[in-house]
């Protein structure tokens, strides 16, 4: 089980020919309280890159996008009434979707945790 | 861009920890670590202390300031007995709003507070208008601090008693920690508060005071804003601007029953017609079904049908719970019960017309 990161700051756990996808610790923190999470319809096929979820704080709406191509195959629906799980555990509880993995090969382009962690501090 | 201005308090927010921002060319908190949301509910259930001092204070004095202003502004000012306080705006020869602002009668003149982004402009505007007759000036050397919540007036008074004697948009001259204040009880959050003119050079001082209640907790821009959208107060630039007018924007009781029988100030051929005839569109309250925010900008439509305005302000409501927007709709739409839609990133969302505010206001009147 690998966790790989993007440069929008979602990440992606890796477990065979499947995947869960969120928002990184650094990005809710960012976000600040979250009030609501537009997850994406169970099936729908998204492309690397895709906006695939909406989050919104108390102050603005940020697009999530999808890290790999693949299906989603599941939601998060206690988002739905516990956006704020996102707050309290972004990479755990508070992750989005699962989905398939259409092409293993476009992970080698995310950042690992180690990676990202330098990452997020280039932004400072 | 141009370097950004800082207030008094900068120093004292960094040390806070708060999150600093941009806005109307200042420096400002947008929030704290503990968050908009809790800062929110602190406010409403107890007092949060803000830093306004991004805010325009002035001056008028010089002949009859009172009748010199009713050339610019809509409301009675005439009629303000020293100590009282009037929300009004400068209007254009439109009808259209300029700025919105507070005007207090002194034994002196007039003190007036306006938005930050516009106080330049206002000061070219009055100066123009009103000198030489009058004197125009800026109030630089001083702070501004909102108190403001349930528990505002109890922690305000341990420092001078007299101020609780102060009933909504009343304003008095107190010595708070041994310094001379210009205390107004009035705010921007729909609860009982104070906003607090205190010397630059003191104001660090008295915040910490401030914070130092046990009920004290500082907020910054984040909650001010879901705190006033909630109150169903305008803010400038997004629910008012120079193309909408007092009588759309629900803001007539704002116009003195003298001013609407003598006119006499900008715009008042459109605006008192507007009162005679009723308005084309009108800003309303808006709840939206579900838990999507709907944004400043999002398209309001009859249900399955045309366009009718877009929402000015909107967000999620804490002491709602819930979304909240505000909006201009064609008149036709504006009873509290209609039912509309709003396009959320090209879903249609049922909202309906409520009436404003979202949260009672509970001023001390």
């Amino acid at each position: 089980m690998t966790t790989y990161y993007t440069e929008e700051h979602e990440w992606i756990r890796v477990e065979g020919d499947s995947a869960t996808v969120g928002i990184s610790e650094h990005a809710q923190e960012q976000l600040g309280d979250i009030v609501f999470v537009e997850l994406p319809e169970v099936g729908r096929r998204l492309a690397k890159g895709e906006q695939a979820a909406v989050v919104e704080s108390v102050k603005a709406a940020s697009e999530v996008y999808a890290p790999v191509g693949g299906e989603v195959t599941e939601v998060n629906t206690a988002l739905e009434d516990k956006p704020e799980l996102v707050n309290q555990d972004a990479e755990g509880e508070g992750w989005f979707f699962r989905m398939t993995l259409a092409d293993p090969g476009e992970l080698d382009g995310l950042m690992d945790r180690e990676a990202y962690a330098k990452y997020v501090e280039s932004l400072a | 861009m141009a370097s950004l201005a800082r207030t008094p308090l900068y120093d004292l927010h960094r040390e806070l920890g708060a999150r600093m921002v941009p806005f109307a060319g200042y420096e400002m908190p947008l929030q704290y670590p503990a968050g908009i949301l809790a800062e929110h509910r602190h406010c409403r259930a107890q007092a949060a202390l803000f830093d306004v001092s991004h805010m325009g204070q002035l001056r008028i004095r010089g002949e009859d300031p009172a009748t010199a202003l009713e050339r610019l502004v809509p409301a009675d000012i005439r009629g303000l007995a020293v100590g009282r306080n009037r929300y009004t705006m400068f209007t254009n020869e439109a009808g259209g709003i300029l700025d919105d602002l507070i005007a207090g009668r002194e034994e002196d003149g007039l003190f007036l507070v306006v938005n930050a982004a516009r106080k330049a402009a206002d000061l070219a505007h009055m100066k123009a208008a009103l000198e030489p007759a009058c004197r125009v000036e800026p109030v630089e050397d001083r702070a501004l601090l909102a108190l403001q919540g349930p528990r505002a007036a109890a922690v305000l008074a341990r420092l001078e008693p007299a101020v609780d004697t102060l009933r909504f948009m009343q304003s008095g001259w107190f010595e708070l920690g041994g310094v001379r204040c210009r205390v107004a009880r009035s705010g921007y959050t729909g609860e009982d508060g104070f906003e607090i003119s205190v010397p630059a050079a003191a104001a660090v001082e008295l915040a910490r005071r401030l914070l130092a209640a046990p009920e004290v907790a500082p907020a910054g821009l984040g909650a001010r804003d879901s705190l006033r959208l909630e109150a169903g107060l305008c803010l400038y630039g997004h629910d008012i601007d120079e193309r909408t007018t007092p009588v759309e924007a629900g803001l007539a009781w704002t116009i003195g029953r003298r001013r609407r029988e003598e006119g006499g100030f900008p715009g008042a051929g459109t605006i008192l017609r507007q009162l005679r005839e009723g308005a084309p569109r009108r800003l309303v309250g808006l709840r939206p079904e579900g838990r999507a925010p709907a944004r400043e900008g999002t398209e309001i439509r009859v249900p399955g049908g045309e366009a009718i305005g877009r929402v000015t302000s909107g967000g999620f409501g804490p002491t709602v719970g819930g979304p909240v927007a505000m909006g201009y709709v064609d008149a036709a739409h504006r009873e509290p019960g209609t039912r509309l839609e709003l396009l959320l990133r090209g879903r249609a969302v049922a909202a309906e017309v409520v009436r404003l505010p979202f949260v009672p206001h509970r001023y001390r009147r």
